[in-house]
């Protein structure tokens, strides 16, 4: 007998992760989003719906981590994928930071030659 | 024709001379442009110092992608005719470029990629990237119905109208099996003729070993959204 028969919930997880992964490939097509940006989300909805179709995989991974009740070791998946997003996006950000800081400064210096060139300019 | 040559190039100060005269000895009659990368080393200075050559600094490091989309809307901006490009780190040899221009003087394609897997020699890159390479080349293959034997050559020319057709889906990163797609999808004729290329003669690749790994399913998946299911025209 199957220890896992196909519940509601099973099934709404199921279609909620297809539904994210269309989701993340529709808004790819329409570029509104980067490859580069979905890689991690895709990779992170693959997993959820790996786990929505083998409800067996979180009996392993309680047993793995040493849970007893299993339904926290999918909210520890979830955070960490959460946390891994929100690092990977804090990560991107802070270089975007960086970047402006320095288009900034490269900006004014090029806007401060061409004033300077424009006055020689008028002079001569 | 006018010829322009396109250089991208990061951190390339140790290469880019050798690479330099090779271009005046073989191709007298182009104008050259270097896009730099943002390099750290002492590629902006040397650069400064060639009269001959159009040097192009970036900022900051932008990817090979956008070393190239740069290259390409300088070149928009002139009145050239065709662009070639070649790498900076002295893998492209500048005595087989005439190979590479050939095709597109006597207007035989729009486009042309110059293949190190056509006659198999010379350096023909790491056993890792090759079997990312034969990937690349089965599904240009069955996707596109191209024979594209080297999807991840850096050594190509263009014509004007190619560049105008491909510069607004030009990817910002690991350009090259994307350019491939890009240009069959706007219907350009692509063409490959063998080259022969050198192992890189110094700086760092542009794909590190990780990197590869990453750029694989980068490359697969705009490869999927965009030209199996289709995307945005």
């Amino acid at each position: 007998m199957n220890p896992y028969p196909l519940g509601p919930i099973q099934i709404l997880s199921i279609i909620g992760s297809v539904a994210l992964i269309v989701g993340i490939i529709y808004l790819i097509r329409k570029k509104k989003l980067k490859e580069e940006y979905a890689i991690l989300w895709l990779f992170i909805f693959f997993i959820f719906l790996i786990i929505s179709i083998f409800r067996g995989s979180i009996d392993y991974i309680s047993k793995l981590l040493g849970i007893s009740y299993q339904p926290a070791s999918l909210f520890i998946l979830l955070f960490a994928g959460a946390f891994l997003l929100l690092l990977h996006f804090s990560i991107i950000i802070s270089d975007m930071r960086t970047k402006m800081n320095r288009l900034v400064t490269e900006l004014t210096l090029v806007h401060k030659r061409m004033e300077d060139l424009e006055k020689n300019k008028d002079y001569s | 024709m006018k010829v322009m040559v396109l250089i991208p190039a990061y951190n390339e100060e140790k290469t880019i001379e050798g690479v330099l005269d090779g271009i005046r000895t073989h191709l007298p009659d182009t104008q050259v442009v270097v896009v730099n990368d943002g390099s750290t080393d002492g590629m902006q200075q040397f650069l400064d110092k060639q009269p001959d050559i159009t040097a192009l600094h970036h900022p900051f490091n932008m990817g090979i992608g956008g070393a190239i989309r740069t290259g390409f809307e300088y070149f928009l901006s002139t009145d050239c005719d065709v662009l070639l490009r070649l790498d900076g780190d002295g893998q492209h040899p500048p005595e087989q470029a005439s190979n590479v221009l050939r095709p597109l003087i006597e207007k035989a394609a729009d486009a042309v990629i110059g293949s190190r897997f056509i006659e198999k020699k010379g350096y023909q890159s790491s056993f890792q990237r090759q079997g990312g390479i034969k990937l690349l080349h089965f599904l240009s293959r069955s996707i596109l119905g191209l024979k594209i034997t080297d999807n991840t050559s850096g050594f190509k020319a263009y014509t004007r109208e190619v560049i105008l057709g491909i510069i607004e889906d030009f990817p910002s990163d690991y350009p090259e099996p994307i350019e491939v797609y890009l240009m069959s999808k706007k219907g350009f004729s692509i063409i490959e003729v063998p080259v022969f290329m050198k192992q890189r003669q110094g700086g760092l690749s542009s794909i590190g070993v990780l990197d590869s790994y990453y750029y694989m399913v980068k490359v697969l998946l705009t490869i999927f959204v965009q030209f199996v299911i289709g995307g945005k025209k």
